[in-house]
C-alpha cells in the first residue's frame, strides 16, 4: 500500500516535470520574443523587466541551459512574477486556491451523490417513465454548455426570483463573521457548485445506470436470487457495489475536466478561485501566470487521481496492492 | 446496411439526433446563401426583444446586430470544428493505437506512457493554453481541440486491436502467410471500427462544446462568428436582454444533444450486444 | 422407487418469445425428484435442460414464460408464488448449483460473508452462529484451511474451491432439493471427478432429491440413479440409470451414447519405418508479466524442455489440463508466439530460424485448426474468401482458389453455396468444417489441431472426428492434436504425450498409454476420467 502510493507520487512527479518542460517549449511556439511573452502585454513595455527576465531565465544562453534554469524555478515553486498583477504567481495562486478546492469539491460531492442516486433509481425501475424522465433530463444536462447553464441560473435565481446571490464569494461589505459568514459564503456556494455539478451528476447518472444493468446480468446475482435474498439486499449489496466500480475510474478520469468547468463558472460567478484567476491571465496575456495556473491544475488533477485511485483499490479486492 | 439502418430507425433518440443533425448541416451549408444578412451588420436599433420585428425575428444585441443571423452563420464553426476536431483526434489517435496493440511490448510501453501523459493534463486548461499562445483562429482552435482529444481514442483503439489480435481468426490470418499489413487492414480494423465510430460521434459533441466554451471565453477565432462567442458577448447586459445569451445557448444545447444521441443510436445499432443490457 | 417425490415436475410448459427457433423451450416435461436419489437430466446445447433447472428456482429469464404445468412440492404448486413466497423457497427447500464457479460468486464480498447470507436471506440465527455455520460448511465440502478460505475473496480461490464453496452455501439450510446445472463443465477432468464424488457423498449424507443438469453421458453413469433424456424440449427417454445407458430404447439415445468416445483405443495400424514429419527438440518458453517498478516480475513457464517427433501420417496427442502449456506448444509449433530455445524442424527446414517473408512462405506447409468455431471465422468477411485468402496471399491465381475452395467446402461436407455467405449464417459444426478447409487450403504436411471439437455436441463432436480422421488418411497428413479430452485422444491418436505444468511427464503409443500408464499424473488422469465405473443400480 505505501510502496503503491510512493509509486504514484514518483510518477506524478515525473509527469509534472514533463508538463513543465512542455509549458517550456509553449512559450516559444508563441510568436515573439520569450521575454517579451513572458512579460505579457503590459510588461512588454517595460525593457528592464524584459531584461530582468531574460537574465533569470538565462534567455540569452543556449536552450537547454534555458530549460535547466527554467526547471530550477519551478522546483523551488517559484512560478515567476506576474507583471500585470506585481505579485508573485506562486502567492497569486496560493490566495486562491482555497476557494477553488472548495467549490470544485463540493460540486464533485453533489454530482457524486445525486448521480449515484438518480442511476440507481433509474437502473431499478428501468423502463419505467421514472427512468425515461431521468435518463432524458441527464442526458440534456450533459449536453448543455456549463456557461450557458451558469447564466441561465443567474436569469432565474438572482434576476428573476431574487434569491441567490449571482457573484463573489461572500457578500462585499457586509462584515459577517462566525456562523453567519458560513452561511454567507454557502449561499453563494450554491449556484457555482450546482452548475458544475449538474454536468457531471448527468455523467455519473447515466454510468451508475448503464452500469448497473450490465451488472444485474451476471452470474452472481442470479446465485443470491438463489439464495432467497430480497431484492433491496441484492441491489444494494451485489448489484451497486459493483456497479460503482466503473463510476469510481470515471471519477478520476473526470477530474480535469472538473478544473476545466471551474475555469468557466468561477468566470461567470466571479468566483475568486484559480479558474477565475486564469481568465484573468488570459484576459491580460499574462502567460506567467497562465502557465502557473495551467501547471497548479495539473498538479491537482494529478492529486486527485491519486486519491481515486487508491478509492479503486480500496473497494475491489482483486487489485492487489504491491508488497 | 440495411439492418444497420432498421436498428438505428428504431431507436427514437437516434432519429430525434439525426434529424436536428440534418437540419444543422443543412443551415451550416446553405443557411448563409439562404439568409445572406451578414451576422456582423448593424440592421436594428441594440436591444431589439425577440419576436417583435419579423425581419429580426430573435432580435438584435447590444450592436444592433441579427441574432439570428448569428445563430445561422455560427453553425458553421461549430459543425466544422467539430468535425475537424474529431478527425484531426482520429488521425493521431487510431495509428497510435493501432500500432500501440498490434505491436505490443516496448513499443505499446512508449506510447502508452505517451497517451496516458496526456490524458493527465486538464484538458480544457490545456486548449486553453493553446489557443491564448497559437493566438485564436479557427485553426489554432481546431488544433488544440484535436490535441486535448486524442487520447481516448488512442486507448480505445489499442484495447480493440489487443483483443482482437488474439482472436482466433487473427492467428489464422498470421498462419495462412497473410501479411502484417493485410491483417491490420483486412482482419482487425473492420472488425475495430463500429466502436470507433460510436466514439467518434460523442468527441464531435465534446468537441462543439469545448469550441463553444473557449469562444465564451473570448478565444474564438475574431473573424467568424460562434455560438460561444455570442453568449460571451451578451454576457454582461444579461439583465437587460436576455435573449443574445438564451438563444445561441439553446444552438449549442441542441446541436450537442443531437450529436450524443446520434452517439447513442449508433452505439445501439453497432453494438446489438450492448443495447440489450440498456432494456 | 417407494418415497414420495419432494418435487415433482408435471407436464411443464415453457414458451420461448415469438421468432425463436421453436415454439417451446420446454415442452411438456414431467420428472419426478425423490429424496435420495440423483436425477441426470441430459441433452445436448438448446435440449431445454437448463430451463426446467431454472424453473424449479422460479430463475427463468423474463423472455420466456411458463404456459401450463405445474411443480408440486409440499402440497402446493410453485409455479403459484409470488416473488415472496418464491424467496421463501429459494436457498431454503431448494437450491442451486451453477455451472462457471468463476462468475457465479460475487468478486467483491469474502467467500465466508457470501455463505453467510444463505442464514441473512431467512432470517436465521445470530451472526455470530452464522459465521461459526459458514466455518462448518466451509470444513464439510472440504475446502483447506477453512478458517482462511471464509476470510478470502473469490479471486484468490481456484475454480474446484469455488464451485465447493458453491455447494456449501447451496447447503446450508439444508434444503430437501439440490439443482446442480452443469456443475462440472468448467471444471478440469481431475477437478470434476472430486467434485462429483462430493455431491455424491453429501447428497447420500443428507438424504437429498438432486437434479443434475449435465451433456456428458460419462458423468451420467458416475453419479445418476435415474435418467432423462432430453432433446428439443421433450423427454425421449426415462428410466434408471442401469437401463438407459445399457439398453438404451430410443433411437437418439442410443446415437448420443454412440457418440461418446470410449475409454479403449481402437487397434492402429503400426507406423514403424515412416519419415518424421515434424521434429520439435527442447522447446523453451517462459511468460514473464513486469510487475511494474516497486515489485518483481512473475514468470510462468509454460513449456518446458518440451521434445517429440511426429511421423508421417502420424497423429500425436498432447493431453493435458487447463494450465498445463499444451496450448503454448501448440502456439509454439506454429510460430505463433517464438520460444525461447528450441527447434521446430519440418523436414530440413527449420522454422524458428526463419522470420519475416521466409516465414510466411514456409507456413503452407503446417496448418492449424482452432479451439472456437465463432471466434476462428472472421465474421466481416465470406466464406469463399476465408478458405481461398491463404493460397492467394501465395500466390495462387484468384480463380483457380476460389474453385479450390469450392471443391474443399465438398470436402469436408459443405454445399459449395456456401461460398458466398457469411460464417454467422453456420452452425458450430459446420464453422469447424469451414476451419478445417481453411486449413487444407494450402496443402499442408501437417494439421495442429487445437482443442478442434471440444467446443462441439458430442454427437457433431464424433463427426467431425470422424471427418478428420478419414481427410487425415485420404491427404497422407500428419497431426498435431491437442485436447483435454482423453477420451476423445483415445479415439483418434497413434501415440499420446501427457503434459503437466509445461513438462511432457509421458509418452507412449495409445494403447499402451492406456494399458500401463507409468507416470503418477497420467493415471490420475485416467482414473478422473468419469464414466468408467459401472452404472449404479437403481435404489
Amino acid at each position: 500500500m505505501l510502496s503503491f502510493v510512493a509509486q504514484r507520487i514518483v510518477k506524478g512527479v515525473v509527469v509534472l516535470l514533463a508538463i513543465v518542460v512542455m509549458n517550456f517549449f509553449l512559450i516559444r511556439l508563441a510568436p515573439g520574443d520569450p521575454a517579451v511573452v513572458m512579460a505579457g502585454e503590459a510588461g512588454a513595455s517595460d525593457p528592464q523587466f524584459v531584461q530582468q527576465l531574460r537574465e533569470k531565465f538565462s534567455l540569452d544562453k543556449p536552450l537547454p541551459e534555458q530549460l535547466l534554469s527554467y526547471v530550477k524555478g519551478i522546483v523551488t515553486l517559484d512560478l515567476g512574477f506576474s507583471f500585470r498583477q506585481q505579485m508573485p504567481v506562486s502567492k497569486l495562486i496560493s490566495e486562491r486556491i482555497g476557494a477553488t478546492l472548495l467549490l470544485t469539491l463540493t460540486a464533485f460531492a453533489i454530482s457524486l451523490v445525486l448521480g449515484i442516486f438518480f442511476g440507481t433509481l433509474a437502473a431499478r425501475f428501468a423502463g419505467s417513465w421514472g427512468d425515461s424522465a431521468i435518463t432524458a433530463a441527464a442526458l440534456v444536462f450533459y449536453a448543455t454548455p456549463i456557461f450557458w447553464l451558469a447564466l441561465m441560473a443567474i436569469l432565474l435565481f438572482s434576476v428573476y426570483l431574487g434569491w441567490l446571490p449571482s457573484f463573489g464569494y461572500d457578500t462585499v461589505g457586509a462584515n459577517y463573521t462566525g456562523l453567519a459568514y458560513v452561511g454567507d459564503v454557502a449561499l453563494h456556494l450554491i449556484m457555482p457548485a450546482m452548475t458544475i455539478g449538474l454536468f457531471f451528476m448527468a455523467t455519473y447518472t447515466r454510468m451508475t445506470r448503464a452500469s448497473m444493468l450490465e451488472v444485474k446480468r451476471l452470474d452472481f446475482v442470479k446465485t443470491a436470487r438463489a439464495k432467497g435474498l430480497r431484492d433491496n439486499v441484492i441491489q444494494r449489496r451485489h448489484v451497486l457495489r459493483n456497479a460503482l466500480l466503473p463510476v469510481v475510474t470515471l471519477a478520476g478520469v473526470h477530474a480535469g475536466t472538473l478544473i476545466g468547468g471551474a475555469v468557466i463558472t468561477e468566470t461567470v460567478y466571479a468566483w475568486p478561485g484559480i479558474g477565475r484567476l486564469m481568465y484573468e491571465a488570459l484576459l491580460q496575456r499574462d502567460y506567467n501566470l497562465l502557465l502557473g495556473v495551467f501547471v497548479v491544475c495539473s498538479a491537482m488533477v494529478l492529486i486527485f487521481n491519486l486519491i481515486t485511485d487508491l478509492v479503486y483499490r480500496l473497494v475491489d479486492p482483486r487489485i492487489e496492492f504491491a508488497s | 446496411m440495411k439492418a444497420f439502418w432498421k436498428s438505428m430507425l428504431r431507436h427514437p433518440g437516434g432519429v430525434i439526433g439525426l434529424v436536428i443533425l440534418f437540419i444543422t448541416i443543412f443551415i451550416a451549408i446553405f443557411g448563409p446563401t439562404i439568409f445572406p444578412t451578414s451576422p456582423w451588420r448593424m440592421v436594428q436599433r441594440p436591444f431589439l426583444p425577440p419576436f417583435t420585428n419579423p425581419a429580426v425575428l430573435l432580435g438584435t444585441d447590444a450592436l444592433g446586430r441579427d441574432v439570428f443571423a448569428g445563430i445561422i452563420y455560427g453553425a458553421r464553426v461549430s459543425l466544422l470544428v467539430g468535425m475537424v476536431s474529431t478527425l484531426v483526434a482520429l488521425i493521431v489517435g487510431v495509428p497510435l493505437g493501432a500500432t500501440a496493440g498490434y505491436f505490443g511490448g516496448r513499443v505499446d510501453d512508449a506510447l502508452m506512457r505517451f497517451t496516458e501523459f496526456f490524458q493527465t493534463i486538464p484538458s480544457f486548461p490545456l486548449a486553453i493554453v493553446l489557443v491564448a499562445i497559437l493566438q485564436p483562429s479557427i485553426y489554432s482552435i481546431v488544433a488544440s481541440i484535436g490535441i486535448v482529444s486524442w487520447p481516448p481514442v488512442a486507448r480505445l483503439v489499442r484495447a480493440e486491436v489487443l483483443s482482437l489480435r488474439t482472436r482466433e481468426y487473427v492467428q489464422a490470418a498470421i498462419v495462412t502467410g497473410q501479411s502484417n499489413s493485410w491483417i491490420i487492414w483486412r482482419e482487425i480494423l473492420p472488425n475495430a471500427l463500429s466502436p470507433v465510430i460510436v466514439l467518434a460521434s460523442l468527441m464531435v459533441a465534446t468537441a462543439i462544446l469545448l469550441e463553444s466554451s473557449l469562444s465564451f471565453l473570448g478565444l474564438g477565432d475574431p473573424n467568424m462568428i460562434s455560438w460561444g462567442y455570442m453568449v460571451g458577448a451578451g454576457r454582461t447586459v444579461i439583465r437587460q436582454a436576455w435573449w443574445i445569451t438564451v438563444f445561441p445557448g439553446v444552438a449549442i444545447l441542441l446541436a450537442v444533444l443531437a450529436m450524443n444521441l446520434v452517439g447513442e443510436g449508433l452505439n445501439d445499432a453497432l453494438n446489438p450486444r450492448l443495447a440489450k443490457g440498456s432494456r | 422407487m417407494t418415497a414420495a417425490p419432494a418435487v415433482s415436475i408435471k407436464n411443464l410448459k415453457i414458451a420461448l418469445p415469438k421468432g425463436a427457433e421453436r415454439p417451446y423451450a420446454v415442452d411438456g416435461i414431467s420428472i419426478d425428484l425423490i429424496p435420495g436419489e440423483i436425477v441426470c437430466v441430459v441433452g445436448e446445447s438448446g435440449s431445454g435442460k437448463s430451463m426446467c433447472a431454472h424453473a424449479l428456482m422460479g430463475l427463468l429469464p423474463d423472455t420466456v414464460s411458463t404456459e401450463t404445468g405445474e411443480i408440486a412440492f409440499n402440497g402446493g404448486n410453485l409455479l403459484k408464488l409470488d416473488e415472496d413466497g418464491w424467496r421463501d423457497v429459494r436457498g431454503r427447500h431448494i437450491a442451486m448449483v451453477f455451472q462457471e464457479p468463476m462468475t457465479a460468486l460475487n468478486p467483491l464480498m469474502r467467500i465466508g460473508d457470501q455463505m453467510m447470507e444463505m442464514f441473512e436471506a431467512h432470517n436465521l440465527l445470530t451472526p455470530k452462529e452464522r459465521r461459526a455455520k459458514a466455518l462448518g460448511l466451509a470444513r464439510e465440502v472440504g475446502l483447506p484451511d477453512p478458517e482462511r478460505i471464509v476470510r478470502a475473496y473469490p479471486h484468490q480461490l481456484s475454480g474446484g474451491q469455488r464451485q465447493r464453496a458453491m455447494i456449501a452455501m447451496a447447503l446450508a439450510l439444508e434444503p430437501a432439493v439440490l439443482v446442480a446445472d452443469e456443475p462440472t463443465t468448467a471444471l478440469d477432468v481431475t477437478t470434476q471427478a472430486q467434485i462429483l464424488k462430493l455431491i455424491r457423498d453429501l447428497q447420500r449424507r443428507r438424504n437429498m432429491a438432486v437434479m443434475f443438469i449435465t451433456h456428458d453421458f460419462g458423468v451420467v453413469a458416475d453419479i445418476a440413479d435415474r435418467v432423462v433424456v432430453l432433446r428439443y424440449g421433450k423427454v425421449v427417454e426415462e428410466g434408471t440409470a442401469a437401463e438407459v445407458l445399457t439398453r438404451p430404447q430410443h433411437d437418439y439415445t442410443k446415437a448420443l451414447l454412440a457418440a461418446v468416445p470410449s475409454m479403449h483405443p481402437p487397434v492402429r495400424a503400426p507406423l514403424e519405418g515412416r519419415e518424421k514429419a515434424v521434429e520439435v527438440i527442447g522447446l523453451d518458453k517462459t511468460y514473464v508479466t513486469s510487475g511494474g517498478w516497486f515489485k518483481p516480475d512473475r514468470s510462468v513457464r509454460a513449456a518446458n524442455e518440451v521434445s517429440f517427433d511426429i511421423l508421417q501420417g502420424e497423429t500425436l496427442g498432447l493431453v493435458g489440463e487447463s494450465g498445463s502449456g499444451k496450448s503454448s506448444v501448440a502456439r509454439l509449433v506454429m510460430q505463433l508466439i517464438k520460444p525461447d530455445r528450441g527447434t521446430v524442424r519440418l523436414g530440413d527446414s527449420d522454422l524458428t530460424k526463419l522470420t519475416g517473408r521466409a516465414l510466411r512462405i514456409e507456413r503452407h506447409r503446417i496448418q492449424m485448426i482452432f479451439q472456437d468455431p465463432f471466434a476462428s471465422l472472421n465474421p466481416r468477411r465470406k466464406v469463399g474468401n476465408i478458405i481461398s485468402d491463404g493460397p492467394i496471399a501465395h500466390g495462387t491465381d484468384a480463380k483457380v482458389a476460389m474453385q479450390r475452395a469450392r471443391e474443399l467446402l465438398g470436402l469436408v461436407g459443405l454445399d459449395a453455396g456456401a461460398m458466398e455467405r457469411y460464417p454467422h449464417e453456420f452452425s458450430g459444426g459446420q464453422r469447424q468444417r469451414i476451419g478445417i478447409a481453411r486449413a487444407l487450403a494450402l496443402d499442408p504436411e501437417i494439421i495442429v489441431a487445437d482443442e478442434a471439437v471440444s467446443a462441439l455436441d458430442v454427437s457433431v463432436q464424433a463427426q467431425v472426428l470422424a471427418l478428420l480422421e478419414d481427410l487425415k488418411a485420404r491427404l497422407g497428413l500428419s497431426m498435431l492434436f491437442i485436447t483435454h479430452d482423453l477420451r476423445v485422444a483415445a479415439q483418434i491418436c497413434d501415440r499420446i504425450a501427457v503434459m503437466q505444468r509445461g513438462v511432457i511427464v509421458e509418452l507412449k503409443p495409445t494403447a499402451q498409454l492406456f494399458a500401463s500408464p507409468e507416470h503418477p499424473y497420467t493415471r490420475e488422469l485416467l482414473a478422473a476420467v468419469p464414466g468408467q465405473s459401472a452404472p449404479p443400480q437403481a435404489a
